[in-house]
């Protein structure tokens, strides 16, 4: 009878010990988390001031900034974004509504699956040699867009298929049984449905891309660009113009890897408020992203 | 009217079609890419030299091409930063799965999700820049840059992968199979080591798997802090190179097209390909046969 309640207490000792060690590590994360933000705010948050987003990049530190670098990000992401939004959520009606049950559904979808998991520089390879020298894009912001609409095309497409898989059949028999077709069915129901889904994997794909280098550096994406794209607007008619699409450029992460691969502590410091920026970027992206999820979710009710 | 209306519907499915189609085209533009762009390195360099030599100086006056030093340098990252995130991954599973209340869990996830949120260039920079100076005040032989720092931040980078498909597969586990256990008087702990992980087994391993593959493909990282060395060394606390990082040297010169150290990072970028594409596939093999099972 001792010996049982020996082992019992044993038991339940190793028991309580593992719910701690489970608690720590599932807290690491969460404290490398707070100390790199701290870190990164107390070397960078005295360069961050109205003048760092307003400056060109320089040779001294004091007076670089991040001007070319934010607008280059801001606009790679509208090419990646125009590009990424319909290509992947059709693909992804496509798949759940449309698609039978045959071997080339599952092609796609082993594909589409391996394709999550190909590295981001293979990407950033692909369109150095499709988009740069075949389709003769050059080192531009069409190419750099685009090079990222390959990459997060898979998270698109997943959310999309995710959140239509939510919906239960009995709106689309409802929709079928007073003759609707099938694309009345998706853009009037389906589609309005599974916005919240939809548009939470469209802002986790371009958060994931505000924070891509690697494909960017491929493409030839410069790390020191003094100058503004041309302007999207012009003088002359038809006052919008396309220019700026095949111009050079620079996006902030390229920026902090080029000042965190110098030597010097200055432009160390100006890498840390870049970080902070690009931080807050992602951040904020993410949180928007699970408000409309939580929003979405709590509107609908089956 | 009616014919309108069929035409529209079968317009609207090709559309769809094509843009679900366009996966294989990219996943097919990737793989005709990678080899054209490769096959003029591989017709002036023998394949068996790629594979064996101990020196990467493609870019010296007296270029050598043997790709070992990039395979050394890419398994070191990569299991130092695997001992880092399967352990800690697969406790921080089993603690979610089994052990925390509602709300922990519901807390400690999307924080793990955030992990992958960060931009890999910020974790190079805390790898180079905060861990490595830390880490030198243990180690005084550690070099500004190393395999070391950078390893354990791409490990810590990657628990998020390893715990959620880990945690996923355990959560799989039917329920009665954890009632029959506890049935007999076993303790959560017991209960996880010898009924939930062996039943969940093939997702873990799973999990493992893509963890590996992330740590392959990962670039940022080691590009900053691991100091584009192609060493060919198992030691850590020297600077290494591996094909990511490669791949990143090469593209920040300015190197022509066409020429052979050009073809290069294509060459660095097919093996890199293989080899993950190997790791994703049976990554996905071993998720759907947990899938199956339950």
């Amino acid at each position: 009878m001792k010996d049982i309640k020996r082992r019992i207490a044993i038991s339940k000792y190793w028991d309580y010990t593992f719910a701690t060690i489970g608690l720590l590590s599932s807290f690491v994360g969460l404290a490398l988390l707070l100390t790199l933000f701290l870190d990164l705010f107390i070397d960078g948050f005295p360069r961050l001031s109205y003048k760092f987003f307003t400056s060109f990049p320089s040779r001294f530190p004091e007076n670089a900034g991040i001007l070319s670098a934010w607008v280059g990000t801001v606009l790679v992401m509208i090419v990646t974004a125009l590009a990424a939004i319909p290509l992947g959520v059709a693909a992804g009606i496509y798949l759940e509504e449309y698609a039978g049950k045959n071997l080339f559904t599952n092609i796609i979808e082993i594909n589409i699956a391996n394709l999550a998991g190909i590295p981001s520089i293979i990407y950033g390879l692909l369109a150095l040699g499709l988009f740069v020298y075949f389709f003769k894009f050059g080192e531009s912001i069409l190419t750099g867009g685009l090079a990222l609409t390959l990459l997060i095309l898979p998270v698109v497409i997943m959310a999309t298929r995710e959140a239509i898989r939510a919906i239960p059949n009995s709106i689309r028999e409802a929709s079928y049984a007073l003759g609707a077709t099938k694309w009345q069915t998706v853009r009037w129901h389906i589609l309005p449905y599974s916005t919240g889904g939809i548009l939470t994997g469209i802002i986790i794909g371009l958060s994931r891309a505000i924070g891509e280098t690697a494909p960017l550096i491929t493409v030839g994406a410069l790390t020191f660009i003094a100058f503004l794209p041309t302007s999207p607007l012009s003088s002359d008619f038809p006052f919008i113009s396309f220019r700026w699409l095949l111009d050079p450029f620079t996006v902030m992460p390229i920026q902090l890897f080029n000042w965190v691969s110098r030597p010097q502590k200055g432009f160390h410091m100006n890498a840390a408020a870049a970080g902070i920026v690009l931080m807050v970027m992602t951040l904020v992206m993410n949180g928007i992203a699970i408000y409309i999820r939580y929003r979405f979710r709590k509107k609908i009710k089956w | 009217m009616r014919k309108k209306i069929r035409l529209k519907e079968f317009f609207i499915e090709a559309v769809l079609f094509l843009s679900a189609a366009s996966s294989i085209f990219i996943t097919l533009s990737i793989v005709i890419i990678l080899f054209y762009e490769s096959y003029g390195f591989f017709k002036k360099i023998p394949i068996i030299e790629f594979l064996t030599g101990t020196q990467w100086t493609p870019l010296f006056a007296e270029p050598r091409f043997g790709v070992l030093p990039l395979v050394t340098g890419t398994l070191l990252t990569t299991s130092i930063a695997l001992s880092v995130a399967l352990p800690l991954g697969l406790i921080a599973a089993i603690y979610l799965s089994e052990y925390a209340p509602h709300k922990v869990r519901e807390t400690v996830k999307p924080v793990l999700e955030l992990l992958a949120a960060v931009p890999t260039v910020v974790y190079g920079y805390f790898a180079l820049l905060f861990l490595t100076p830390i880490l030198q005040k243990f180690i005084p032989d550690l070099s500004g840059f190393n395999a070391l720092s950078p390893g354990i931040i791409m490990g810590i980078m990657i628990i998020p992968y390893v715990s959620s498909v880990s945690e996923d597969a355990m959560r799989a586990v039917p329920m009665h199979i954890k009632e029959g256990s506890y049935a007999m008087g076993a303790t959560r702990l017991q209960t996880a080591f010898k009924v939930i992980i062996p039943a969940a087994f093939s997702g873990i391993a799973a999990a493992f798997i893509i963890g590996i593959s992330r740590a392959i493909g990962e670039t940022m990282v080691v590009a900053i802090a691991a100091g584009m060395m192609p060493n060919f060394t198992f030691n850590p606390l020297e600077p290494v190179q591996t094909f990511t990082s490669y791949i990143v040297m090469v593209s920040l010169g300015d190197v022509p097209h066409g020429t052979l150290e050009y073809k290069t990072i294509f060459a660095a970028g097919i093996a890199l390909f293989f080899m993950t594409l190997f790791f994703n596939i049976l990554g996905f093999f071993l998720r759907a046969k947990i899938r199956e099972r339950y």
